[in-house]
């Protein structure tokens, strides 16, 4: 018989990333068989409560209060479980400044005073919350990286058009990465310095192609994240446009790529008038867009790996043409990464394939209608995350998918991203090939991209060992990826052969 | 509706971020802070918590009064 | 969103309750009859400490305080005939805070006490506090036995005059220097004046000598002053509510004018309210206790002292006073240091003219801000003695207190609604 055991810590805030290691530490006890810390919000309770962790007394907590909620087998072993969570978090804080009584600030007003020649505020906190704290830093007179998601369009229009007034920089809301001055900031990777500059509505896009442009033997002067929806109509590309300023007049940058989904039309029009003045080379990567009305200065880069080719002028992997492959296996995709699940979908639609997806391009069906399609999911989308880190930060939310995928019957090919760099998980390939070993022989095959380098702290090299000792294939890009899968749909025996 | 194309001058406080380098003010994810302290650069987390004890009613009222 | 305009209406009339109290330049003048400066304070009508509160919800030692204060002035002729009087709504209870005055713990201010005068030269206001008792049993603590009124009737009938003629012969002693000098040494100005009651002696002794008849009555004086090391106590609250009121009313300010408890509540002012209190239930104090007290002896926190931590004093200069932080708790000189730094982050500014040498002369925080208090869940720390719960015992111990947060997010509910901010 289990014992399910709360306590509630009144006044207590951790970020959840903290608590989730944390809560993966106590799991890992002996004798506990779940384990939660949560901000006691509405949804994080109703979290616990699914989870049968929550107990009566986690029950009384509010948005303030931080809810430690154990199941293990007995009553001893949970309360030393919450004894053990309560020894992590009396941890004393870690200070910084410097001078007599060096206590870490509260507020971003004392942190700029301890910080005098601070010029840009990295926000990440929840998303109700964050576009406060943005205002707030861009009060301060600070550029901003907003990391944080669900902010509202109000909001970001309401940001961005007081950075604009002010001359400052307003990367987000939902900007996970920024190279700035070779500094990687949230989820960004040790790039080699060049003459690149990368403007990016997505993360994982400027990741990808940083990284591709930096180990093809290119370089990055600044990448500028602008959040997914700066190009939509509401917001009309105000971040896009005072980047390509910045970059224009920046020394350092020769040319420019610029990453996004399609923008809306008369958006795209706006952007590339300016990119049209430009005296710079321009790498336009508009994934999935169609008949781009380019200037002169710019050329199309359809994936994030025709953008990293046409940035270093040569290939990043060889080209293969690709033919249809005829066998029934489905290739399963699943990503932690948002835009390489939808590069990958762009490149399965053109060799032909259907394909269903939870995140679809266009060309790609709704993941409702994956009946008899291949399927991609981006697992890092909104809906596989409410209340569990993003599988950037623990590969361990893809297991059960991964899981899925080599036992399914239909299953041939299973295609995965790793994605490394600060931000990320220390060992992801790690994990993967320990999930991956243990498979029978006969099961479907793995692919799997590595978008990282070799200066980031997991090493690339390394990664990439890893997961080939683990019998998965990688190729060295995640388009070069997904072609290889094309390939081995094409070889592979059917199932129900096997 | 999209504002007019500038292609002006860039604004001089995101230009001194690209020429000085980032010099940081982490608010959330403590994990930023760390590893950016890591590579010798300045920053300074904050001890944040959520304001009005994370009474949602209560910051959108403070938020009004504060920003 | 954008910066809105409530923000920006918030913060320059911030900006004007600051100017106020920094501008402000209190003197203590004068020591006068209660009845002389207060003509609304008629015949049985107590000024207590705290927010508004009847004898029903009053605690132990308030109520012992109201005892001994009725037979001080000749209500009631014991005790006991007090208490009935007070049941049976004989007296009319009113805060210190609502006739310009300030008192320490229960703070009983009646028509024949004499009262310390504070004048801010500045705005040309005049704040009143009683005159410190001394330690031991005393009536701030509930203490009422003959002892205690006796002691009251030499401060009325002796001591108050000696020093009121002593103060009028200087033309007053400046106060905002003196405190700069006392942080240097080691005061905060609500637990410990150690320092600042010497400086104070040492100015008012020629003068005193000068203005006194001599002899005996002189020695007592000085020799009570020089015995009590919180003399200075009952300067710096009636100085600090001298600051505050010039800042009171001010359209839109979001500062903290006044912070004071009953014991039973705890209350706040608003620049931007006026005279609306803001309570919420005070809580108890953390500290250390005299030899044979605990916790379990204690009273809730109370007295209209905490206008010491409302102009960045106390609290708020603990940095300034490491000798007093073992009563924090674990008690180091880093967290006197971190305490002031703490301080600083619900306040607008700080004082540069009061400069803590431990901070590398970093002012103390000044001008409470209940926006900042309610963003942050910081409250202020307010440095305290503690009363027995009994009425009559007196000082168990002194420790710290946080103000509750309800009343700064009631507070702060109350001017956004003035504002037309919903």
């Amino acid at each position: 018989m289990s014992t399910v055991l709360n306590e509630v810590r009144r006044g207590t805030y951790l970020d959840s990333v903290a608590l989730m290691r944390i809560s993966g530490a106590i799991r890992s006890m002996d004798g506990v068989d779940e384990c939660g810390l949560m901000m006691g919000t509405p949804a994080n309770l109703r979290i616990l409560a699914d989870a049968g962790v929550l107990a009566a007394e986690g029950e009384t907590a509010g948005p303030g209060d931080l809810v430690i909620a154990i199941r293990a087998r007995d009553a001893a072993r949970a309360a030393a479980a919450i004894a053990e969570a309560a020894r992590i978090l009396s941890r004393p804080k870690r200070t910084s400044g410097s001078g007599p009584a060096a206590v870490m600030p509260r507020t971003l007003r004392s942190a700029v005073a301890a910080l005098p020649g601070a010029n840009l505020a990295l926000v990440s906190v929840p998303g109700a919350f964050a576009a406060t704290e943005a205002m707030k830093a861009l009060a301060a007179g600070l550029n901003v990286l907003l990391f944080s998601d669900n902010v509202s369009l109000d909001d970001e229009i309401a940001l961005k058009a007081e950075a604009r007034a002010r001359g400052i920089l307003m990367m987000g809301p939902d900007c996970g990465t920024a190279i700035i001055g070779g500094v990687p900031l949230a989820f960004a990777n040790a790039v080699t310095r060049g003459d690149t500059g990368i403007i990016g509505a997505s993360g994982t896009g400027i990741q990808e192609v940083s990284c591709l442009v930096s180990n093809g033997g290119g370089g990055i002067s600044h990448a500028i994240g602008t959040g997914g929806r700066d190009l939509s109509r509401e917001v009309g590309a105000i971040t896009t446009l005072t980047a390509l300023d910045l970059l224009d007049a920046d020394p350092a940058t020769r040319q420019i790529v610029l990453i996004s989904k399609p923008p809306a039309p008369e958006v795209a029009r706006t952007v590339l008038a300016r990119v049209s003045r430009s005296p710079k080379r321009v790498v336009v990567c508009f994934i999935g867009a169609k008949d781009l009305d380019l200037p002169p200065n710019a050329v199309a880069g359809a994936t994030l790996e025709d953008a990293a080719n046409l940035a270093l002028g040569r290939p990043v992997a060889t080209p293969a043409s690709l033919s249809r492959p005829t066998a029934s296996g489905k290739l399963h995709g699943l990503f932690s990464g948002g835009t390489l699940a939808a590069e990958a979908q762009l490149i399965l639609s053109r060799a032909g394939l259907a394909v269903a997806s939870n995140a679809p391009v266009a060309g790609s069906a709704p993941i409702a209608e994956a009946h008899g399609r291949h399927t991609i999911l981006d697992l890092g989308d909104d809906a596989y995350t409410i209340g569990r880190p993003h599988p950037m930060i623990e590969p361990a939310v893809r297991d059960a998918h991964i899981r899925a995928a080599l036992e399914s019957p239909d299953c041939a090919v299973v295609l995965l991203d790793c994605v490394l760099g600060y931000g990320s998980h220390p060992d992801p390939a790690g994990h993967i090939a320990r999930l991956v070993e243990a498979r029978p022989p006969g099961g479907p095959r793995i692919v799997a991209s590595v978008t990282g380098t070799d200066a980031d702290p997991q090493s690339r090299t390394l990664q990439v060992e890893r997961l080939r000792a683990a019998g998965i294939e990688v190729p060295p890009s995640n388009a070069a990826a997904t072609r290889r899968a094309v390939e081995l749909l094409t070889q592979a025996t059917p199932p129900e052969r096997r | 509706m999209p504002p007019e194309p500038t292609g002006g001058p860039p604004a001089e406080a995101a230009t001194r971020l690209l020429a000085d380098g980032p010099s940081v003010i982490n608010v959330g994810l403590e994990s930023f802070a760390t590893e950016l302290a890591g590579q010798d650069r300045p920053v300074v987390h904050v001890d944040w918590v959520p304001p009005a004890g994370g009474d949602p009613r209560l910051a959108r009222l403070l938020a009004k009064l504060l920003t | 969103m954008s910066r809105t305009n409530a923000a920006a209406r918030i913060d320059i009339a911030n900006a004007e309750a600051l100017r106020r109290m920094l501008a402000g330049d209190p003197w203590l003048i004068d020591v006068v009859a209660a009845r002389d400066v207060l003509p609304r304070l008629g015949q049985r009508r107590i000024l207590h400490a705290g927010p508004p509160i009847d004898w029903a919800r009053m605690c132990g030692p308030m109520r012992g305080a109201v005892a001994g204060i009725a037979v001080f002035e000749g209500w009631a002729r014991d005790l006991s005939e007090a208490e009935h009087m007070a049941e049976s709504g004989a007296f009319v209870f009113e805060p210190n805070h609502h006739h310009d005055c300030v008192g320490p713990m229960t703070g009983m201010t009646t028509p024949s006490q004499k009262l310390l005068v504070v004048e801010n030269r500045a705005f040309g206001n005049r704040a009143y506090c009683a005159i410190n008792e001394g330690l031991g049993k005393v009536m701030r603590f509930g203490g009422n036995d003959a002892d205690v009124l006796d002691r009251i009737r030499w401060l009325t009938t002796e001591f108050g005059p000696a020093l009121g003629a002593a103060l009028r012969q200087l033309g007053g002693i400046a106060l905002k220097p003196l405190i700069a000098r006392g942080l240097t040494m080691g005061d905060e100005m609500h637990q410990r004046n150690v320092a600042c009651s010497s400086l104070l002696l040492r100015q008012l002794a020629p003068a005193m000598a000068r203005t006194s008849p001599g002899g005996e009555a002189l020695a007592r004086a000085l020799a009570f002053i020089a015995g009590n090391d919180q003399f200075h106590l009952n300067v710096a609250m009636a100085m600090g509510k001298a600051i505050m009121d010039p800042a009171r009313g001010i359209e839109n300010s979001t500062v903290v004018t006044a912070m004071c408890r009953n014991g039973t509540d705890f209350g706040i002012h608003v620049s931007a309210t006026g005279d609306r209190w803001f309570t919420a239930p005070v809580e108890m104090p953390q500290g250390l206790y005299f030899p044979g007290f605990s916790a379990a002896d204690a009273n809730p926190d109370m007295g209209d002292s905490a206008i010491v931590e409302t102009v960045g004093l106390g609290g708020f200069a603990m940095a300034a006073a490491p000798a007093v932080v073992g009563f924090v708790g674990a008690g180091n000189a880093a967290d006197a240091l971190a305490i002031t730094r703490l301080m600083r982050e619900i306040t607008v500014a700080d004082n540069p003219e009061w400069a803590i040498p431990a901070l590398d002369q970093q002012g103390v925080p000044t001008a409470i801000d209940i926006r900042l208090v309610v963003e942050t869940g910081i409250t202020p720390t307010i440095n305290t003695g503690i009363a027995h719960r009994k009425p009559g015992v007196g000082q168990v111990g002194a420790g710290v207190v946080k103000a509750p947060l309800g009343c700064f997010t009631s507070a702060l509910e109350a001017v956004a609604e003035t504002m037309g901010v919903a």
